[in-house]
């Protein structure tokens, strides 16, 4: 038996479209080509709604929706890019940049960060609010890989990947709001972690918070994409 | 048409920018028809003239001498331009932040040394608490990105400015470029 598909029709940026009960906005938008900027997002993974940087309008209502979790009604109608919204997001990366110490031209992931890229995308040129330049820590125990603390801007994507994919759940938050630190198992040194050393935590890590040792800089981009394949192998199963 | 007078000053930043300045090679030639560095290090001048056009700051704000000349050059420019990150952002020379001044003169004039082990008094200017970016001392009319800024950039910013038309700067350079 399958279930009647539901069709909800909606516009969004001035184009109809029609998607099925249940997708998320930033689904059908992709789904038509439409552009919405993300970065706790990956495809492939749950989503948490973290970053704030997908927030789109709904006409009608002054509260702002992030795409990544809000899902479709009928009769919907999205903005995706306003004024308004491009401030927002501009603030949030300026937030991010502030929060911890983003030197890129030092940085593993110079020119292929996705913190940097969004930066440039959203036409961000420098940042208002004065740095805060914590002391934070660098793990290089691990004898494949480090995390530098200083470049994580907490999407919990390592989280989610070693967990919902790989299945170790090594990564977790510790802490709260400004304090929070992404750690392996109950803080104790990634390489002496029950770490799998599987790697796939540092390739859905959009900064250079998590790389491969001797495997950095502009030659060395990471791959998220192997995300959706490997769901689709498991469904197929 | 009266030529624009630039200036180009050096901070906290490791000349780089000011290389990349060079870099533009024969295209010097050509804004030479539209501009006059009247101040920079890789000219004479000695001080800060009165009134100057565009002036294009390399290097964060690290010593109360970058302090004292950033609001001098401030005062005496009509457009003030960050160029590079180190201006921009704070860049490498913002990295000692986290552990403060007496970390590092300590690190460069005892821990690393082996004969006349002493943090100078004289000369070397007091270093701040924190390396900042220029915006944070005074206003910026531009923000130039990149480590350094390309001589593209460089260029195609300068023609810009002299000639009066608008600069997509995003669509030019970014953060570490
Ligand atoms: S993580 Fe990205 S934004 Fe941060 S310093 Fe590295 S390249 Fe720059
Ligand atoms: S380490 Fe990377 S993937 Fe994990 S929360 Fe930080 S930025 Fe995100
Ligand atoms: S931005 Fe880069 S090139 Fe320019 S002064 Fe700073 S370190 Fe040097
Ligand atoms: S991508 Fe939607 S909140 Fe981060």
């Amino acid at each position: 038996m399958t279930d009647a598909v539901e069709v909800k029709t909606l516009i969004i940026d001035d184009q109809e479209v029609s998607a099925r009960r249940g997708q998320t906005i930033l689904e059908v938008a992709r789904e038509h080509d439409i552009h919405i900027p993300t970065l706790c997002h990956v495809e492939g993974l749950s989503n948490v709604g973290a970053c704030r940087l997908c927030l789109v309008e709904i006409k009608g209502s002054n509260k702002l929706l992030p795409a990544c979790v809000a899902t479709v009604f009928e009769g919907m109608e999205v903005v995706t890019n306003s004024e308004r919204l491009r401030r927002h997001r501009r603030t949030i990366l300026e937030l991010l940049f502030a929060e911890r110490n983003h030197i890129c031209s030092v940085c593993v992931s110079n020119g292929h960060c996705e913190l940097q890229t969004l930066a440039q995308e959203q036409g961000l040129t420098h940042v208002r609010m004065p740095y805060r330049n914590p002391q934070l820590s660098v793990d290089a125990s691990h004898d494949r890989f480090t995390a530098d603390h200083n470049r994580c801007i907490l999407c919990t994507r390592c989280v989610r990947v070693c967990a919902e994919i790989e299945g170790a759940h090594v990564w977790d938050v510790m802490g709260r709001g400004i304090n929070s630190i992404v750690i392996t198992d109950l803080h104790q040194d990634w390489g002496s972690s029950t770490c799998t050393r599987c790697g796939k935590c540092v390739q859905v890590c959009p900064t250079g918070a998590l790389f491969e040792k001797s495997k950095i800089g502009t030659d060395n981009p990471k791959n998220p994409d192997f995300l959706p394949y490997l769901n689709l192998m498991r469904e197929a199963r | 048409m009266s030529k624009l007078k630039v200036a180009t000053v050096w901070l906290d930043g490791c000349s780089g920018c000011h290389m990349s300045f060079l870099d533009m090679d024969e295209r010097l030639l050509e804004l030479a028809e539209l501009i006059e560095i009247v101040y920079s290090p890789i000219v004479d001048a000695k001080e800060f003239p009165g009134e100057v056009d565009i002036a294009l700051v390399e290097g964060a704000v690290a010593s109360v001498d970058d302090e004292k000349k950033i609001k001098k050059v401030r005062a005496h420019t009509r457009t003030l331009v960050a160029m590079g990150d180190c201006a921009v952002a704070g860049n490498v020379p913002s990295m000692r932040n986290p552990f403060g001044p007496e970390a590092i003169l300590n690190r460069a004039y005892i821990e690393n040394t082996t004969t006349q082990q002493q943090i100078p008094c004289v000369v070397v200017p007091n270093l701040l608490k924190v390396v900042r970016p220029i915006h944070e001392f005074v206003k910026v009319d531009i923000f130039l990105p990149g480590c350094p800024p390309s001589a593209n950039t460089l260029y195609t910013v300068l023609t810009a400015l002299a000639t009066g038309q608008p600069v997509d700067i995003s669509s030019l350079t970014r953060f570490g470029a």
